[in-house]
């Protein structure tokens, strides 16, 4: 429509929506509800269009679709808009999760609501940006402005140390991205243009590659956030409200991963190899040793926070498997804990609305009270344990099998944090849930109601049926995975014959 | 009787006038002015005001209607080229916006003089002429009409301490540094055998004698103080505390950016034979300044003052770009003085919002939870200072893409790469405004804005909002200028 496209259209929606409740005047219950109503309205009309634009979507081609290209800074440097196999499905996620945010703020959110429901939907907008950007500084643009209402998010609706932990998020990961726009400015001078589909094609001198994926490491470490750039997260999902930390683990932290898979692989292959130690050893000192920490947390948005960390870990390690195993894998864990962080954190925010704590031991034997709640709640455990059956095993099979092949110790000390993930988990269910009921502020507790079922149910079933039936995203993923492990072929034989002479 | 001479009287040829019609008319227009203020007496002030307003408003009418090519004139005195039509535009309009929201805080003051309006237009033509200057004295002559009218206006508020003193400051400050310019002047002069650019351009086309190139030294730190680089910075949170608001707004505005554009005429057109020579010089003071900038600001709480040290931080920014000394660095700088000047001026006219019951508020305290009562400045400002941060997408980080852009092409990644890190803490007190406005708990408004500050915020909202989607019709026009200069 207009010579725009079906992708201009989901980044236009949501500030559609947002520039409606703008012009809404007046603080009284009518005007808030109307607020909310269309926020919710707008984020649904988009998961619906985003939804059109998957049927129009060919998982079995490995190119990137529905592209559309409008004039902006120079001949070189187009608005270029595209999806692959790798993008629609965050493009999917991104939309389908919003509306649970906005639904889940409809109670809870009571002051400025009108700011409220404008940054998430402008949210929205630079999240599905970054999805579809196909131009780099595009996506250096998209990127980095999702820190402003991220900021203002956590710093306005968030709780008591909202300010330390919203300047402690914007920073560290402006730091992170700084390096990265120098990189990608070598990289347009070098390449003569910033179309990310003619830079995928363009093969970088290794020499250069490797400057260019260290800038590019520094962006998307801290965003996974890998350790020991992880510090910000625990901050910032503690102190920001439901909604964001909703966001914040179903959506920013995939960010770095697609940062990882869109330019580090593809376009610096021989880096890639060449860094794909130092990544193994980050990723498997996340996966222990945050799964330890998160052990011993007593507040539960933190101890989420850190398997998230730990979680990320493995999506890390089965990328730099370089194996189609460990790359779709890795895909799928970031789609499948998505769903499965995102309700968990909903989760918690049942619980902390009736409560406004998030202590662990304030609570206690919550099953005879909430019972359920307690069915939501235990399956969401298992599958961030990673239970098969659940999406959440799917993932975490995938790249250990990648894992496996490509160094046996990885996988070996990996492996523990499976572990670990069970006893965190199942330690945590066990002190929330079970147990004899008596803290006599829990004995009038009243289980879900109808708006957190409604909340709750399609991403319980939705994580339930990706682990039965997980092929419609993997589908998605091979294609694009094929063509980076074509990219990357010769480096990988590179590597090997390097290591066989040497042996 | 005078005896009949055997030789004619030599004739001399009258300069063209054409090209110069902008400043012509605003010079005519200011004495015209100056008789209406002295016969009328106080009771002028608006009228003179409203009268210099549409002066620069038909000056700047008249240099969008100059022909496209260069003009020279004056013997090469007076260059017209679409570089300096791109300052002039960006000075007419940082002048006429300051004097819009200068009038209703000076009455509200009791100090609304007809003198300053007039002051206002004699620097515009001196900053119009700086911009023009085709030759080393044109450039000084320019340079302190400018200066002397503005070492007046920084004094303005005669009872105020602080406002004596900045004026002084300026003055005798301003003068060591004009000294150190036309020392420069003289030994680029004696080394060279012209003040022409053309000419120094020439005969340093060999290779630059030690004489000149302590020319250059000199004539680049009088440059720098007048841009408020590190080291010669010292003098701007000093007067920019201390001089009226309005005035503020109007030194961190026109004033640089002819400033600016006389440290790039003067670099890349007189010396850019010497490009090896100056670079260090230039990469030396920038990247001082974006240091100093981020870091001596975070402590600040006074906004006029922060404002001070986020100047000095972008004028570091934009001299990445004339370090590259390149065609794409000059136009990198030229957008940057564009992004920077609607920032400045949108800025400006929040603090100039902040009064209450009639007391000039200036402290970053005072903007606390001002988003209760002022959504628009909060906006306003908030937009202003992240844009300076240089956070995408709003208009601060294309004027710092492209600097980059001209830096890394020119092989100045390193100094790239140590501007953008040093840019990271800045954030931290751009963000602390941010913080101030919307995070903590707010107190009374403030007292009703005049209408003026309320169009300069909504303009600077919008076009710091929209620049993203429609950034090529300024880039061309900086691509335009840039190639005329070389």
């Amino acid at each position: 429509m207009f010579g725009f496209g079906i992708l201009f259209g989901l980044l236009v929606l949501p500030l559609v929506g947002a520039a409606f409740i703008l012009v809404q005047r007046g603080e009284d219950e009518a005007t808030l509800s109307n607020v909310r109503w269309a926020a919710l309205a707008t984020t649904v009309v988009t998961f619906l269009l985003a939804l059109v634009a998957w049927a129009r979507f060919d998982t079995a081609l490995p190119g990137f679709q529905l592209v559309e290209s409008h004039a902006w800074i120079s001949p070189e440097i187009a608005f270029k808009l595209g999806v692959d196999g790798f993008s629609m499905p965050f493009v999917l996620l991104t939309a389908f999760l919003m509306p649970f945010c906005i639904l889940a703020s409809f109670e809870t959110i009571t002051k400025r609501v009108k700011e409220y429901m404008v940054a998430f939907l402008v949210l929205e907008t630079l999240m599905i940006g970054v999805f579809v950007a196909l131009d780099l500084f595009l996506f250096y643009i998209f990127f980095e402005a999702v820190l402003i209402p991220m900021f203002l998010i956590i710093g306005i609706w968030g709780g008591k140390r909202r300010i330390y932990a919203s300047f402690k998020f914007f920073l560290y990961t402006l730091l992170g991205s700084v390096l990265m726009l120098i990189a990608m400015i070598a990289m347009y001078w070098t390449a003569g243009t910033s179309d990310i589909e003619r830079l995928l094609a363009f093969g970088f001198d290794p020499s250069l590659q490797w400057w260019l994926w260290l800038a590019f490491f520094a962006s998307f470490a801290v965003k996974m956030p890998m350790w020991p750039v992880h510090t910000w997260l625990p901050d910032a999902h503690v102190e920001a409200p439901t909604a964001g930390s909703v966001i914040l683990a179903g959506i920013l932290l995939k960010m770095g991963g697609y940062g990882f898979v869109r330019f580090s692989l593809p376009m610096f292959p021989d880096a890639s190899v060449e860094f794909a130690p130092l990544v193994f050893t980050l990723s498997v000192i996340a996966i222990i040793y945050t799964s330890l920490v998160a052990l011993m947390q007593e507040d539960m948005k933190k101890l989420i926070a850190y398997s998230s960390v730990a979680h990320m870990g493995f999506v890390t390690m089965g990328l730099f498997t370089m194996t189609p195993q460990g790359i779709e894998g890795a895909m799928f864990q970031m789609v499948s804990h998505g769903l499965i962080s995102g309700a968990l954190f909903l989760c918690v925010g049942v619980i902390y609305d009736r409560m406004h704590t998030r202590e662990i031991a304030a609570f206690g034997g919550l099953t005879s009270r909430m019972p359920l709640y307690a069915i939501v709640f235990l399956t969401l455990t298992m599958a961030n344990v990673g239970l098969p059956g659940t999406s959440g095993f799917v993932g975490e099979f995938l790249t250990m099998m990648g894992a496996f092949q490509a160094n046996f110790w990885v996988a070996f000390f990996a492996a523990f944090g499976v572990i670990l993930s069970a006893a965190y988990a199942l330690w945590l269910y066990w002190r929330v849930m079970n147990g004899p009921l008596e803290k006599p502020a829990l004995a009038a507790l009243p289980d879900l109601t109808r708006r957190e079922i409604v909340l709750l149910a399609p991403l319980v079933l939705l994580v339930i049926y990706y682990g039965v039936q997980p092929q419609p995203i993997l589908d998605a993923f091979a294609a694009p995975t094929e063509a980076v492990l074509r990219a990357a072929a010769p480096a990988l034989e590179g590597a090997a014959t390097a290591l066989a002479g040497a042996q | 009787m005078l005896p009949e001479s055997a030789v004619p009287l030599p004739v001399f040829p009258v300069p063209a006038l054409g090209p110069a019609l902008p400043e012509i008319v605003l010079a005519a227009g200011a004495l015209v002015l100056v008789l209406i203020g002295a016969f009328r007496g106080e009771r002028s002030t608006a009228l003179v005001s409203a009268g210099a307003i549409g002066l620069m408003l038909v000056s700047l009418a008249l240099v969008f209607l100059a022909p496209a090519e260069t003009q020279v004139t004056f013997f090469g005195a007076f260059v017209n080229d679409a570089f300096a039509r791109f300052f002039k535009v960006l000075v007419l309009i940082g002048s006429i916006t300051a004097l819009m929201m200068s009038h209703d805080h000076f009455r509200r003051l009791g100090i609304d003089r007809f003198e300053y309006p007039i002051l206002i237009v004699l620097a515009t033509i001196g900053m119009m002429v700086m911009v023009s200057a085709g030759d080393l004295i044109a450039l000084y002559m320019g340079l302190e009409l400018q200066s002397l009218a503005a070492y007046v206006i920084a004094s303005l508020h005669r009872d105020d301490g602080r406002s004596t003193e900045a004026g002084l400051k300026y003055f005798v400050l301003g003068a060591l540094s004009s000294g150190l310019l036309l020392y420069g002047a003289s030994l680029v002069y004696g080394f060279t055998g012209t003040v022409s650019f053309e000419g120094i351009q020439l005969a340093l086309a060999g290779g630059a004698s030690t004489g000149a190139i302590f020319g250059l030294v000199f004539v680049a730190a009088g440059v720098a103080f007048k841009i408020s680089a590190v080291p010669f910075h010292m003098w701007t949170p000093d007067v920019y505390e201390g001089a009226p608001t309005p005035v503020t707004a109007f030194f961190a505005s026109a004033p640089k950016m002819a400033a600016m554009a006389l440290a790039v005429r003067l670099f890349m057109d007189a010396f850019p034979t010497i490009v090896d020579e100056w670079r260090q010089i230039v990469i030396f003071i920038s990247l001082a300044s974006v240091i100093l900038g981020s870091f001596a600001a975070i402590g600040q709480t006074n906004l006029k003052r922060l404002m001070a040290y986020s100047s000095i931080g972008n004028v570091g920014f934009a001299l990445v770009g004339l370090a590259a000394g390149t065609e794409a660095g000059v136009q990198g700088v030229l957008i940057y003085m564009a992004i920077y000047l609607v920032l400045t001026l949108g800025g400006f006219a929040c603090i100039l919002g902040m009064r209450r019951g009639g007391v000039v508020l200036e402290d970053i305290s005072d903007l606390a939870g001002v988003h209760k009562h002022h959504p628009g400045l909060a906006f306003c400002l908030a937009a202003v200072v992240l844009s300076l941060a240089g956070i995408p997408p709003l208009a601060g980080f294309f004027a710092k893409l492209y600097v980059f852009l001209a830096a890394v092409e020119a092989g100045l990644a390193i100094l790239a790469v140590i501007a953008v890190v040093a840019s990271v803490p800045g954030a931290y007190y751009y963000l602390r405004i941010v913080k101030v406005m919307y995070f903590d708990e707010p107190v009374a408004p403030f007292d009703p804005m005049p209408a003026p500050l309320g169009g300069v915020m909504v303009v600077s909202s919008v076009f710091n909002l929209i620049f993203w989607l429609v950034p090529a019709p300024l880039f061309a026009a900086a691509l335009i200028a840039a190639q005329s200069l070389s």
